[in-house]
């Protein structure tokens, strides 16, 4: 079966990575990831640590959360193929992994539930959450009133522009939206605001860290959450087509969906893996976010990685017209990807990204999320130079209902 | 001899604690820093702390996160402030500690920043984003170049790791008094004095305590237990009240500011 044969070969990667001085203790990836923070958020970070490998060990809390994915979230997602896509591109077979079709709209979900029940096992009171599209807290907020839990959500103003129709869904769901007015008003400035709070808070609040970015050990902990999308896809590509794919496309903002789809795949080497990052609307400063393309390796929000600096460490401006993929660093283990040669990584303007988007929706009846639109953006450039025979698997991260004002201003549409 | 490790010799000799006032370096502007951190030693500080301004503070309170990005939106640059230390120098000995995110030391590299920080004059760093377990690098280059490396310990931190700061920060011990952000409060925590001790049975380093001791009234009480009082956020608003005035009265209202809370902090 593939989950076994997963299982050994993750151990594998491990190894590579520990021969590249990783210490499992402060969460390194060869040089990247770690745990660079505030004394005062150590001991909660050290206790999360604790509380975590103890739970990924507890049977029960396994079988807790495979219920709430099954019975909440409608887990298993389909892989799906995208058959008059790949007609139109010609090229290799493209399947669609369904993230959208979660409660929610999105891969989120799969790591909020993960994480309240860590909370709840750890006594605590209170959530907390950044968000950039929104998404990440509306999974928050939602898997907050499923359990009965106070939620705040740290929002940058800007994005609560962008994505209204996000924050109104997180009101409904009883969560108290926090607008961020300092910085670019973006997910960056959401993020330092909520590791702020969670340094006043830390006794009886847990903060719910939405990719895989941050202090160790959240970007082990939420990848080890969306692992789902990958294990689920390796086993649906092998029961269609009886073999492995020979790529995985996915969307890197901070990077969750796209690990969580590739690291199950990681130690089989014939299967690439593609990371598409935002390229905006050019090359230029603060014109994209595009962090593994054109970043240099840098310190942010608590973690070595990628990142896009200046030449003093100062955070640069980034821009894409997906909420969720206008951050200025990215997930640690990408990092660690990007530098052993295992992932590619490759950027889609904004134009690009609508172009997709709006094919997708004709193509096959499906609104990408922006994000994701990152993707199929790569895909349509990649699939026709591949053979008929060559599988495609692409992460479809999230559903584009969110962004559909945002595209039909874009095109000059008014709503 | 270093000269922080000087000062606080000089001060328990007196049985006086020191105060530490904390400015951000370019805030307003970099001739305002020099001119404040002169005039805070006439007024009786021991020690500066001297913020290198970041884009991304996560330890800092919304006062000195404004301040920060008032001074980057000038342009300030890491050069400048230490060619301002450096030239500083000439005029005063006072210990200055440069309070640094990693984000900033990594990029210009561990080594290279520290030689280039005790070329300039600095003294001290305190680096709030670099926890000890981290730090092996930074603390044999700082030991070399006799530049102290000042840790942090919270009201949060548990025994185990309280040994483990105790054992290594060098020149103080910084302890951070309220649980969260820095900033002015109403009533400092009881669990300063109870942790204070604790502490002191661990260590005879110098501990001076900083976030949320904002009034002459809380720097007295601090200075009665701890060895420092570091006042910053209330500095800072003080610059920006006079932000727009004339430099000399900006200087001569904020340097009156820190005169008053030298006083509570050593009456």
């Amino acid at each position: 079966m593939g989950i076994t044969t997963t299982k050994t070969k993750t151990f594998d990667y491990e190894r590579l990575s520990e021969t590249d001085s990783f210490s499992a203790k402060m969460g390194h990836f060869g040089r990247f990831g770690g745990k660079f923070v505030p004394e005062t958020i150590m001991p909660a970070l050290d206790q999360l640590e604790q509380a975590y490998n103890e739970a990924k060990n507890d049977p029960a809390f396994n079988a807790e959360l495979e219920y709430y994915l099954r019975e909440y979230v409608g887990r298993p997602s389909t892989l799906y193929y995208a058959e008059r896509l790949t007609k139109k591109l010609a090229g290799a077979k493209i399947y669609f992994k369904r993230e959208d079709l979660n409660h929610t709209g999105a891969h989120k979900i799969n790591n909020t539930i993960g994480q309240i029940l860590l909370a709840l096992r750890m006594g605590k009171k209170r959530i907390i959450a950044e968000t950039g599209a929104g998404q990440h807290g509306v999974a928050t907020a939602t898997a907050a009133a499923m359990f009965g839990i106070q939620c705040d959500v740290y929002m940058g103003e800007e994005d609560m522009r962008r994505q209204a129709l996000n924050v109104f869904r997180m009101k409904l769901l009883g969560a108290t939206v926090i607008p961020v007015v300092s910085g670019s008003k973006t997910l960056k400035d959401a993020t330092n605001e909520a590791l702020r709070d969670w340094m006043g808070s830390v006794k009886d609040t847990h903060y719910i860290i939405g990719s895989v970015v941050g202090p160790h050990p959240y970007p082990t902990m939420v990848r080890d959450f969306q692992l789902v999308i990958g294990r689920e896809a390796r086993k649906q590509i092998v029961e269609k087509e009886n073999r492995l794919p020979d790529y995985l496309i996915a969307c890197v903002g901070g990077g969750s969906n796209s690990i969580g789809l590739f690291h199950p795949f990681i130690a089989d080497k014939e299967v690439k893996m593609i990371g598409v990052e935002a390229g905006g609307l050019g090359n230029e400063i603060g014109q994209h976010a595009s962090t593994l393309t054109s970043g240099k390796i840098g310190v942010l929000h608590g973690s070595v990685s990628y990142v896009l600096q200046d030449d003093e460490g100062q955070t640069l401006p980034v821009h894409s017209i997906s909420a969720g993929l206008d951050y200025p660093g990215v997930g640690p283990e990408h990092s660690y990807l990007k530098d052993i040669g295992r992932a590619d990584y490759v950027s889609i303007t904004d134009e690009e990204a609508v172009n997709a988007f709006q094919e997708c929706a004709r193509l096959e009846g499906i609104i990408p999320a922006l994000e994701a639109s990152h993707a199929i953006a790569y895909t349509m450039k990649l699939a026709p130079t591949l053979d008929k025979n060559k599988l495609i698997i692409i992460c479809l991260s999230g559903s584009g209902d969110k962004d559909s004002f945002e595209v039909a201003k874009k095109l000059g549409y008014t709503i | 001899m270093n000269r922080i490790d000087k000062k606080f010799e000089e001060l328990k000799i007196k049985k006086k604690p020191a105060f530490i006032p904390f400015i951000t370096a370019g805030d307003p502007d970099i001739e305002t820093t020099e001119s404040l951190i002169l005039a805070f030693e006439k007024r009786g500080a021991d020690i500066i702390e001297l913020g290198i301004p970041f884009s991304d503070p996560i330890a800092d309170g919304p006062v000195i996160q404004a301040s920060y990005h008032r001074a980057l939106e000038k342009g300030i640059k890491v050069s400048q402030i230490l060619d301002m230390i450096s030239a500083l120098r000439r005029k005063t000995q006072i210990p200055i500690v440069g309070m640094i995110s990693y984000s900033i030391v990594y990029k210009l590299g561990s080594k290279a920043f520290v030689e280039m920080a005790l070329k300039a004059g600095l003294d001290g760093l305190t680096i709030p984003d670099l926890p000890v377990e981290e730090n092996e690098e930074i603390f044999e280059i700082a030991s070399k170049n006799d530049v102290k490396i000042v840790c942090f310990v919270a009201p949060t931190t548990t025994s185990q790791r309280m040994n483990l700061i105790t054992q290594k920060t060098q020149g103080f011990l910084y302890y951070i008094s309220v649980v969260g952000i820095t900033g002015a409060r109403d009533t400092l925590p009881d669990d300063i004095v109870q942790n204070i001790n604790k502490l002191k049975q661990l260590t005879d380093i110098p501990i001076a305590v900083g976030f949320g001791v904002s009034t002459v009234e809380q720097a007295r009480m601090v200075g009665k237990v701890a060895e420092g009082v570091i006042v910053g956020s209330a500095i800072i608003k003080e610059i920006e009240k006079y932000e727009h005035e004339p430099h000399e009265k900006l200087i001569e209202n904020v340097g009156n500011f820190v005169g008053e809370l030298v006083l509570g902090t050593k009456g």
